[in-house]
This record gives C-alpha cells, structure tokens and sequence, in this order.
C-alpha cells in the first residue's frame, strides 16, 4: 500500500511566478519555480533569505498577503486547481488538505487561548458534526501522538506555560489533526535548539511514514535536509537554480550557488585545519535583478553569457537537473565528443 | 490573591485620603464663601453661619473632622443648595439618574466602537477606514456641548418639521436618546480609534497567520484572536471612562436638564457648598479606583499570562 502510494503525485507546482507591486516598483519574489511532490515524500526548499522560499510555500495554502500575488504558472494538488479556487473555497481548504507550521512557535500559537482550545477549534472548523467531547478526544490523541505526556493537564494550559519545543509539537498536532494530504513546514527547527531539533524532526519524519503525506519542508539548513528530505530544491533570487534527490544535491551538486551552500556548510567529517569557504558578495537586489543568471555577480565561474541570459535546465540525472552555463558547455562538449567518436566509428 | 487585595484595599484607602486633603485645601483657596449671593448677607450672619457649620475653626481642624466623619460613613450635611440634607443621600439620590444615562452612553459607545475599530483596522487603508477615521477625529476634537447642541437643534425642532425628541429630559425612553448619543459619542470616537490601533497591532502578530493555516473564518480570526489580544488598551481606557460618564456628563446634563450628579460638580463649587464639593468628589475618587481595580481583574481575565501578584 506503502509503496503504491509513493508514486501518486500529490502536488504539481508548475512554472509558479508570484510578485510584489511594491511603491519602488515589481519584485519578482518567485520567478518560475516547478517541481512535482509525491505522497510520503519531503522535498526540503533550501536557500538564503529572501531568495522565496517562503513566498512559494504562502502561495500554495493561499496565506500571500497584499502586495503580493500570483502572476503566473499553476499549482496542483491531487489534480485540483489550487490557485482557482474562491476565497471561501480555500478557507475549507486550508487546515483540510493544506496544514503549515510556522518557525517561531513561541509566537505562533494564541497566548490568550489553551492549548485545547486552539487544538479542537482547527478540528471544529472543518468538522461541523464534531461534538465538543469528540473534538476534545482527537485532540488529546494527537498531543498523544507528538509526544506530549499527561495531555489532559496540557489541553488546559496556556501557551506561556509551555516550552519552546513543546509548542512546536503542539503546532504539528494542530497542524495535522485534520490530516491534511501536505504539510507545509517553514523553518519548523529555526528555532529551537539542536537537540530538540533532532527531536521535532524525527516527529516530523515517523508522522509522515504514519499519515502518508507529503510535506513541502523550506529551511536554510543543509544539514536538517540531509536528514528528513527526499528531494531538495536549491532556490536564489527567486528561482529555482538546482533541484534533484537528496544524494545528487550533496554528492554531485551541478550549481555552482549550490556547491557554494555546501562548502560553507560544517561537517563533522571535516579535517580539524579546513575552513568554512563562505559565499563571498551579497545577495540580489530583487528591485532590479540581474539581466542573466542571478548568481553570476557572485559566482567564480563567470563568463560572458551568464550575465547575458539566464541558462535554461540541463538534466544531469533522472530527476537532477540544474540551470548553469557550465553544465550546458560541457553538455556540448560531451555531445560533440559523442558525435566525434561515432564519427570515427562510421569511418 | 488576598493578599493583593488587601494591599489594593489599603492603596485606595490613602488615594482617597489625599485626594480629599487636596480638594479640602484647595476649596478653601478659592476666593469667596458659602453665604453670598445677590443679597450679601451681615458680617455678623456670616460669623453666625460659620460658627454653625463649623466654618470658623483652623482648616486643620476643620479637615480632621471631617475626615473623622468621613471613616464613619458621614458625608456631612449640605450648607447651601440643598440645605441641611445630608450630602450622601443627595448623592445617592443624583446619582442613578446619572448612571442610568451614562450606563447606556458606555453600552453603546462599547457596541458601536470597538466593533468599528476592528473594522477600520481590517479595512485599513481602503475608503471605509478613512471615512471612521474622520468621524472619529470630528468627535475626539468636537466638545461635547457641540454634539448636544447640534442633536438639539436637528432633531429637537430646530428644522421645520423634524421634531424627533424632546428637548428637555422628563425622564421617557424618548428622552434619553439623545443624552445618550452625546455622553457615548466621544468615548465611542476614542474606543474606535484605540481598538484600531490595538487590532492593527495583533492582526500582524504570528498567531494570526496560525489561525489562517488552520482555515478559520475571517470573523473567527478577527473577533476571537485578534480582538482579544487587542482588547487590554480598550479596558485600560474604559474603566476610568466608565465612572466618569456614569457620575454624569456634566455639560450633557446641564444642556439636556438631567437632574443628575454631573450638575453638582459644578454647582457645588460655584456656590462654595464645601462638604457638597468634597462629597462628590471623593465619590468620583473612589468611583475611578473600583473600576480602576475591576480592570486589573479584567487583565487577568483576558490575557492569562499577566501576573497581578507578582512585582507587587
């Protein structure tokens, strides 16, 4: 069952463009991102800030706020038109199909309600019939399930009562007590210290083998995607410059901006006298973006053509593909050495 | 807890002693005394009518007596506009006309305010924002005399034809309309322009996106999380509030001819009727505490993470 479910595709994000209209003028903030997610995958959304990771994720459950809007592409889910629907159509919408968890769970969740309240008012609002003892039930189910103990003297608490990596789990609870098809998490572990991190993720990952579902999973955290994600995809300047399974993306990464993120990450595996190599330069200005590759100002590869026009994917592996100049040359290359040797195999 | 409210209990027992040795001395500054009118009256009255209401003593005198009487529930007796009636039984009797107007100016001013508030904060930036916002500003800066006097002359009469209440308050629901609409009108204003402030604040905090992920409605979102977060400057400003509208409008009460507690105020310092002018005020004094005290209790009520026992 497991398995068969594994391949059905759960979103489709399609050639997505989302814009601000700012008084300076129209930010791109997403700049034609596509990738496809199936059931019980993660794809973890890695980049910097303000490259729109987040704006990608707010676009799918519909949270954008003024000035920003959807300007183009489509994004799917089971089939569904997401960005067609009304406004009273994605309020059923979201927390039904679509739950997101927030980075900072300290501001997340209401201080003036407890935590029962918030947790069987989500469950209420797409469930009419529920009754309040009902609604009560499921919700201490679900602390049950994130690990919460003694749930019935949590449900009756504050917020301010608990700690930081109890509300996240709290957040989770609330976020999948409707059972959503895809789980939105947005720097869910920023946060919260690293072992309860550890913690929050090995919630996340053992909910999902449970619930089948997808999860869209944004962070600037390589390491955090090394451990829950299946498929990353490597934004900057609002586009989406590398994207591949969690192996390509580490052991072969085809963008330069890429393998940048990986040498300034630290390994434990690292030799004691090598040094973080950070990415020198500053990100885009998204007012006025680069007429190439956006990257190119800070890349050590620059040529010519990347500050001319952007590169178009190169497939590098099944699913791996990347937007380089340096990957379309040595494509060219390979393919002129390909023809070169049939050539003098004809002869 | 107790203990709080013993140490409240006794915080109001000095505020109101100061508050009444401030009034007692700074009555007895201002310039004239109880016993002229058009007809002055003899020295030898006025030494005679001094001696019998006690007026002749040293201040200092004068205040520990009064003081003395005060801690036993005696308010004294009024020395010249109700003469002789004790000053309590004139304040309980002024007083529930007052409240009785001011309660509902309070109930509407709360209904129509906040409610406004939250919709100019949700509408921030669109026509319907800017057209609140100048209504409430008109009505912060308009003197309440104004507003009266302008619901007088449209609706009492003064266009032909339209001649909706009356003029003078009898004590008839009619009547009380338009008292109520000018007592409520400012604190209605400045409820709105506060709860829009307060929304604005909390629609931008994190939880609101929370309650939107989870797919609440929009009046879920903004009436149950973000009201109740914004609603602490609202009570902040409405307790003192309330005991100042509910002791009477005084310049409502005097255009519409309540006989209410607010007039007394006034007249009671115009005609020097001491213990009159000390009774109303540390009524008031004592008024502002209580509420002051309910709203601390409302704190609590509304944002369980305030602490009032704590940092006393």
């Amino acid at each position: 069952m497991e398995q068969e479910r594994k391949t059905e595709k759960l979103l489709e994000v399609k050639d997505l463009q989302v814009s601000f209209f700012t008084p300076a003028g129209e930010v791109k903030a997403v700049n034609g991102i596509s990738y496809d997610l199936n059931y019980n995958e993660v794809m973890g959304i890695v980049g910097e800030s303000g490259s729109g990771k987040s704006v990608e994720a707010y676009s799918i459950i519909g949270l954008l706020q003024s000035p920003g809007k959807v300007v183009g592409g489509s994004i799917t889910l089971e089939g569904e038109d997401v960005l067609a629907k009304t406004a009273s159509e994605m309020v059923n919408f979201r927390g039904s199909q679509v739950a997101m968890i927030f980075q900072n769970p300290m501001t997340c969740l209401n201080p003036v309600y407890t935590i029962g309240n918030q947790l069987t008012e989500a469950l209420r609002a797409h469930n009419k019939e529920i009754s309040k003892e009902e609604a009560a039930k499921r919700a201490m189910e679900m602390l049950e399930q994130v690990g919460i103990n003694n749930v019935e003297k949590r449900m009756g608490q504050y917020p301010h009562e608990l700690s930081g990596g109890m509300r996240q789990r709290v957040m989770i609870a609330m976020g999948l007590i409707c059972h959503p098809k895809l789980l939105i998490a947005d720097e869910p572990t920023t946060a919260l210290d690293v072992t309860i991190q550890a913690q929050i993720l090995e919630l996340m990952k053992e909910l999902q083998k449970k619930n089948h579902m997808g999860i869209v999973f944004i962070t600037h955290n390589l390491g955090v995607v090394a451990e829950i994600c299946d498929k990353v995809s490597v934004m900057y300047a609002g586009k989406m410059v590398e994207q591949g399974s969690v192996d390509d993306i580490f052991y072969n990464p085809g963008h330069p901006y890429t393998k940048g993120l990986l040498r300034s990450m630290p390994r434990v595996d690292a030799e004691s006298y090598e040094r973080l190599i950070p990415i020198e330069g500053t990100p885009v200005d998204m007012l006025n973006p680069p007429e190439g590759c956006p990257f190119a100002p800070r890349c050590e590869h620059t040529m010519k053509v990347c500050l001319q026009k952007m590169p178009p994917y190169v497939n590098m592996g099944r699913e791996h593909r990347a937007a380089c100049w340096l990957r379309i040359q040595e494509e060219m290359k390979n393919r002129q050495e390909e023809s070169e040797t049939e050539g003098s195999e004809n002869e | 807890m107790t203990k709080y409210m013993v140490r409240r209990v006794i915080m109001a027992i000095v505020t109101l002693a100061v508050v009444a040795c401030t009034t007692f001395f700074l009555m007895n500054a201002i310039p004239g005394n109880p016993w002229l009118s058009e007809k002055t009256p003899t020295q030898a009255t006025i030494d005679a009518l001094n001696a019998k209401y006690g007026l002749d003593q040293p201040l200092i005198v004068q205040l520990g007596k009064y003081l003395g009487n005060l801690i036993q529930g005696d308010f004294g007796t009024s020395i010249k506009m109700q003469k002789n009636r004790p000053v309590l039984q004139i304040i309980l009797e002024m007083f529930p006309v007052s409240a009785k107007v001011g309660i509902l100016a309070i109930v509407w001013a709360v209904l129509a305010g906040v409610p406004l508030g939250c919709l100019a904060a949700y509408k921030r930036g669109t026509w319907i924002d800017s057209f609140l916002r100048i209504v409430c500003t008109i009505g912060i800066s308009m003197p309440g005399f104004v507003v009266a006097t302008l619901l007088l002359h449209t609706l009492c009469g003064g266009i032909a034809g339209v001649k909706l209440f009356p003029a003078l308050f009898d004590g008839t629901p009619a009547s009380y309309v338009l008292p109520c609409i000018a007592l409520g009108f400012y604190p209605m204003c400045y409820l709105s322009r506060q709860t829009r402030t307060a929304m604005l604040d909390s629609i931008n905090q994190e939880y609101i996106k929370t309650a939107r992920a989870k797919g609440l409605k929009n009046g879920v979102i903004i009436f149950k999380h973000a009201l109740r977060n914004a609603l602490i400057p609202v009570i902040t400003y409405l307790g003192p509030q309330v005991a100042f509208t509910l002791c009477g409008g005084l310049v409502v009460e005097t255009v519409f001819s309540i006989p209410g507690l607010g007039r007394y105020f006034i007249q009671s310092i115009q005609n020097r009727d001491y213990p009159l002018i000390m009774g109303t005020t540390i009524f008031l004094a004592a008024f502002i505490i209580v509420m002051n005290l309910l709203v601390d209790v409302c704190y609590k009520i509304v944002d369980p993470r305030i602490n009032l026992t704590r940092g006393n």
